[in-house]
Formats: structure tokens, sequence, C-alpha cells
């Protein structure tokens, strides 16, 4: 519709103005989970992620050697060395001597200290030269203040703890396969039930197909919380109880009226000369569904695939009623943080990286499919 | 060997919609049947019956002398081109036509060897690795065509086949069938159009349908020149045939006819018995067949209202002769000019005026 000639509508700014604030209130809390899954427990206490992506100005106070260590070369007093201890030294940007103005001088200025008696010479990475005609005395150094620039730090030893961890309880990675156990069977039962589903009321004549229809569509509206009790029942009674196989069935039937409303919609659209030209052509209502029809809806499947791993994915109120029990061997990701949050709630670094481990495969399948999402999500409403 | 035999056919929706009754048809083998007639006349809903993809409500469809009513579309031995071409738009044109081919468990070679064949037969081997959306209207429509033949089928059904094509290929398609059906003299083919030149051109016989029946089947001059009744009178031919209401003046083997408000007389060659004398009835001449005279001998004559010069010929129009019929129009050879406003006499020739009583041509009474 860009090329319609016209002045555009001012509603084009609506548009944009919406859509960038979408992505911000999409992306920030992203990009956060995501900065802070990566720091320390202190980082984290003490300054905002978004400071952490930066380098940052530090300023310290150290001090020289003591005069114990001065050296006589040819006739002046020498203290040398390194103010920074560790080995990893930041760069110094600026450094003073006195606590009125600790950024007076640049690395590399040489300063008289001690009222003119001696001078002192700093350098970028912590080098320093303090000389005295006279022999120094006292116990203590020179005082010195550094401001230095701290690179942005980041650690991957949350990952480690919440992944690898093996006697780390909390830990995710099980709870990642209990997840991915649940997850792919759960989408894949209802898709391959639904699409013959879709079929056969898109497709193939039969008494009541009209009120089938009418029930799936009735069926999308029908709370699921409605069936818990009444199917945790009857899975007690023939034997499943809670279990893998219970969930799947549980996640099944919960996603069945939408697949099969989403599906048939989609069948039902594709060209019925296609369709009688296979019957034409010999062949049975399973091979056009098999050959003609699945392929065709390959957008509606997979957008529908997408929908349903991500709800079975995030799901918690199914898992609790019908996989998780007191053993705990069960539990799922989404179970897993609602329990980091109750032990470990004030361990924020163990709870972002927890959560972004839980985030990640949903972001990955929704980039790596989205436009069948966008495309699924038009199926059957525009030809 | 492919008869195609159709008695008493009827078809009813519920509703009940009766769409077509009293279909009786005979298709021989190696005949082209063209089904015309105007729009939901049933023509298409007829070819469906007999591709197995409507069910038939009553009467029998035989090929070949075997009952086809309830035997599914796969095995009554007929291929159908769609309209819409129908390709299955996620395989190659290879895979297109194969379809059918390996649905009927023929070996790799033998489909090879059928696809080579009909490809160069159809100029489509440079196409057979494209998917159909990356082909044109006429490649594609030559893609249908071209998986219809090499299932060797003993019947071929086309529904509306050229209808979504330009003018120009139209007609180049319209001539690859007709040398197609050439190069295969013993396949039957069925043919559903509403564009009289296909099916003028392409048919050995044409089978026109209206008010749910068949109002005359024959070759295309048969129907041209010998219409058994006004429906097929002014539905074949463009512009459509002159009806003016008159009556029989004079009975014998020929009949003389005058049309009312008109002072002369007109000559026709087809024969009508005393007892039709003073029956009210309506002449039918053809515009191109309207010749202007002088003479006393003329079926109509009137003012010009509207002349077209095409060049090739001029048509003129006519205000109603009586405020009964239409517009009467004649199609004049060569260029007229000035003609407007001008008081015309027309008639013709005595084997070009058709009589129609009650709607029937008295040729056939």
């Amino acid at each position: 519709m860009d090329n319609i000639v016209g002045k555009k509508s001012g509603l084009v700014w609506a548009v944009h103005l919406s859509l960038a604030l979408l992505v911000i209130v999409w992306l920030f809390p992203t990009t956060g989970l995501l900065v802070s899954s990566f720091r320390t427990g202190d980082q984290i206490a003490t300054s905002g992620w978004w400071k952490s992506l930066t380098a940052s100005e530090q300023s310290q106070t150290l001090r020289t050697a003591s005069p114990d260590e001065q050296q006589e070369i040819d006739g002046v007093f020498v203290v040398e060395g390194n103010l920074f201890e560790s080995t990893d030294k930041p760069d110094i940007s600026s450094w003073g001597t006195s606590s009125r103005d600790i950024g007076a001088n640049a690395p590399g200025d040489t300063v008289e200290v001690n009222k003119g008696t001696a001078t002192l010479t700093v350098t970028a990475n912590g080098d320093y030269r303090l000389e005295s005609p006279e022999a120094f005395e006292g116990r203590r150094g020179e005082r010195v203040f550094l401001t230095a620039e701290t690179p942005p730090e980041f650690t991957l030893d949350n990952y480690d703890k919440v992944l690898f961890d093996e006697n780390n309880r909390e830990g995710m990675a099980k709870a990642f396969f209990n997840t991915l156990t649940v997850t792919i069977p759960a989408t894949i039962i209802p898709i391959l039930v639904a699409a013959f589903a879709a079929y056969a009321l898109a497709w193939m004549d039969f008494p009541g197909r009209a009120l089938l229809i009418a029930v799936v569509v009735g069926l999308l509206v029908v709370p699921l919380q409605l069936a818990l009790i009444p199917l945790l029942k009857l899975h007690n009674e023939v034997g499943i109880g809670k279990s893998y196989l219970g969930a799947w069935l549980a996640h099944t039937g919960f996603g069945m009226p939408l697949a099969i409303y989403l599906l048939r919609n989609y069948m039902v659209g594709l060209p019925k000369d296609i369709i009688e030209n296979a019957k034409v052509d010999g062949a049975t209502d399973f091979q056009i569904f098999v050959k003609i029809i699945l392929p065709l809806s390959f957008p509606a499947l997979a957008s529908f695939a997408i929908f349903q791993f991500l709800w079975t994915w995030n799901d918690l109120l199914v898992a609790l009623v019908f996989l998780i029990d007191s053993s705990g061997e069960t539990t799922v990701m989404t179970k897993q943080i609602v329990e980091l949050l109750g032990t470990r709630g004030g361990n924020w670094e163990i709870l972002a990286t927890s959560a972004f481990v839980s985030i990640a495969v949903p972001l990955a399948v929704f980039f790596a499919m989205q436009r069948y999402l966008v495309r699924g999500l038009l199926a059957g409403s525009v030809k | 060997m492919s008869n195609l035999t159709l008695t008493d056919v009827e078809k009813t929706y519920p509703g009940p919609v009766t769409v077509l009754e009293h279909i009786n048809l005979d298709i021989t083998t190696g005949e082209l049947i063209v089904f015309v007639g105007p729009s939901g006349c049933g023509k298409s809903t007829l070819l469906r019956m007999i591709a197995g993809l409507e069910t038939i409500t009553s009467g029998e469809f035989t090929i070949d002398g075997a009952r086809m009513n309830d035997v599914p579309p796969a095995q009554r031995g007929i291929a159908m081109v769609f309209q819409s071409y129908a390709l299955y738009p996620h395989m190659t044109v290879r895979d297109n036509m194969a379809f059918a081919l390996k649905l009927a468990k023929k070996t790799p070679a033998e489909i090879d060897a059928a696809i080579e064949k009909v490809s160069g037969q159809l100029q489509l081997a440079p196409y057979l690795d494209r998917l159909p959306k990356a082909l044109s209207g006429g490649q594609r429509q030559r893609v249908a065509i071209g998986r219809s033949i090499v299932r060797d089928p003993k019947v071929y059904l086309f529904d509306e086949p050229l209808s979504n094509l330009d003018a120009a290929l139209r007609v180049a398609t319209r001539i690859e069938i007709a040398q197609l059906k050439e190069s295969m003299p013993q396949s039957t083919m069925v043919y559903v159009t509403h564009d009289q030149v296909e099916a003028m051109t392409l048919a050995s016989r044409i089978v026109v349908l209206a008010n749910r029946g068949i109002a005359q089947v024959g070759s295309p001059l048969d129907l041209y020149e010998r219409p058994e009744n006004e429906f097929v009178a002014t539905f074949i031919g463009s512009p459509a045939m002159n009806l003016l209401p008159g009556e029989i003046v004079e009975t014998g083997d020929v009949t003389r006819v005058k049309v009312h408000g008109a002072e002369g007389t007109i000559t026709s060659a087809v024969p009508t018995t005393g007892d039709r004398r003073g029956a009210k009835i309506n002449i039918g001449i053809r515009p191109e067949d309207m010749i202007p005279t002088s003479t006393t001998d003329y079926a109509f004559d009137g003012e010009v209202a509207i002349s077209e010069a095409l060049g090739e010929v001029t048509q003129v129009y006519f205000g109603s002769p009586n405020d009964e019929g239409g517009t009467v129009i004649a199609k004049l050879q060569g260029i007229h000019r000035d003609v407007r406003g001008q008081n015309m006499r027309l008639t013709a020739e005595a084997g070009k005026v058709h009589l129609f009583q009650d709607g029937r041509s008295l040729l056939y009474a």
C-alpha cells in the first residue's frame, strides 16, 4: 500500500511510534535479564545492568612502598614499584596526591611532593618513581589517588553453577531436559491428530460435519481449568497418574481445538480444483492428505507448532497438576523458577540466569520461525 | 474404444433444485464433444458428473457399456483439465506429470519415458524442473494438458481450459488443442466452454444446454444452418439471429411468410403443410444473411438507427419492426457510408430464412 499515490496519513507516525514502543518494552527487560545473568551478585547489588556495558571510572587510594625500601642510586634516594598489587592493571586516566584534587595530574607527569623535597612520577600502568636528594623518613609511603578506567567485567560462573554444578540441587539442567521431554511430544501429537481432523472437517463429506466444526469452535472458549480435576481423576483411574504421558495427553487435549480450528480454516482455503484433480489422478483420501494437503499446509502447521511449543514450554499449571509429584524428579523449569523465587529470592544473579535459560529456547524458536508465525496468524483470514 | 452414454441423467441438489434433467447423449470414440450454454445451464456440472466429481441423481452413465454411476473418478479412465489448471504448486512440472503415474504404480522407467514423450510433444522439456509459479499462464495450461496426456486416458475432459488465458494465447492454445486431437484420433474428448468460437472451431459435435436439458446436439454447421429451436438459433452466431414476428401466408414445398408491419412477403425454403396457413410464427434471419433490396420481396424495412462501419462489414441497427421483438441487426458486406437515418429494405435468400412456431423450428416439424 506504500505506493498508493497521495499524502501519507499522520497515522503512519503513530504506527512507527507504537512499534518502537513495543520493541523497547520487549527488548529492555530481555536484555537486562541477559546482561544480569553474566554479572556477579555484588555487581548486581551495586550498579544497574546498563552501567556494566561500558567501562566505568573508579577512584581508589593507594600508597607507594614505605621508605624502608628506598635505594640510593648516584646520590639520589629512589623508591620504585607499581601501585597495583594484582597483575590485572587498569589504565590510569588521572592521578593526584591531594585529596582535594584527585585528578590533578595526567599519567607520566612528575610533581613535587613532601613540601617540595621530592618528586613523584606515575605512569599509566601504575609504575611510579619517587625521587629525593635526601633520605625518606617515616613508616608509610606517599599517598596517591588514582582514577582508573575499569573495563566491563562479565562472568560465566552463574551459568556454570545453574547448569553444570552437580551439587546444586536447584540447578536448571534436569528441569531443562524435563521441560523438553514434556514440550516436544506435546507439540507433535496434537499437530498429527489435528491435521487429520482438519482435513476431514475441511474436505470429506460426512453427516454431522458442520455440527462437529461448531463444537470445536465452542471448545475454543472453554477454559481448561474446568477439565483439570476430572481429567486428573480419569488419569488416576486408568493408571496413568502423574506422568509424562499424562502431561502429553493433557496438553494435546487442551491444544486440540485451536489446532483443528486453525488448520481446518487453512485447509478449506486450498483450491478445490487441486484436490479434485488429485482424485481424478487416482489418489485416495490418505494420499491426498499426505502428498497434497500436508505440504501445502506447512505454513499453518508451522505456526500452530510455534504456538503450541511456546505455550507448553511456559506452562506451569498443567505440569503442576498432571506431572510434578513429590519426588521432584519430573520438575520443569517454570516450577524450578518458582522454587528459586522462594529459596533464593535475594540471589538475583541465579534468578536472572535461570530465567534466561528458560527463555532462551522460545527466543531461538521465535527468531528461527517468525515468518511462519506471521503467515500463520493470517492463515484463513486473508486469501 | 471409449463410447460414453448418458441415459435419462438427472442432477438435483438438496433444496430441491433440479439442475439437469432428461439428459440423453451418446458420445462415440474419437469425437470431440463441446458443451456450450449460458452461465448456470449446468454444462460444468454435466462434465463433472462424467468425471465422477458429482454424483448422478438418477439415470445411467456408461463408458463402453460399463455402468459408471458409482465408480470413483480414478477408475473411470478419464483425465480432466481444469480452468484454474489445478497444478500441484509444491511439485515441479515433472512431478506434476508423474503424480498420477506414481499412484498407478508405474515403474520409474515407464514414467520417465511417458514424460519425455509428452514434454517433447508440448514443448515442455525445458521447464520440467520448474515449479508452476515460475511458468507463464500458457505454459501452465500446457502442463495441465500434458499431465492428462501422460496418463493415456480413454476420455479427456476439459473444463473451460482457455478462459484464464489472454486473447492471443487463447487462439494459439486452441489451435494446439485441435492439433492434439488430430494426433490422437482414438481419444474421446469432452470440452466445456462458453466461447462460441472455441465451440465452432474445435467440436466434431456441439451440445447446446439450456433450461436444464439439451437444446440441440449436432455438428457446428448443423447448429448454425439448421437450428432446432429459437434458443439454439439465437445462441449460436454473433450477433444473434433476428427473430421477427410474422405469419405464414402461403404453404407448400416452400413457404411464403410476412413479417408483421411489413408490406412485402419473403420466401423460406422450409416446407410447410396446408394447415399451417395463417399461423403466427417467428421468422429468423441471421444478420449476415440480410441483403438490401428494392423489390417487394422483402422481410423488413426500417430506418437505420445506428451504423457501425467495421471495414470488412457494416453493422446496421434498426428499431423494432413492430415493438414486439428486439432490435433488428443487419451485417452488410463492405463499407456503407452515411446510411444512418436512411430507410432500408432487407431481404434474404430462401434457404436462410428460418421459421419457428412456439419456439420450435418448422424444419423439424
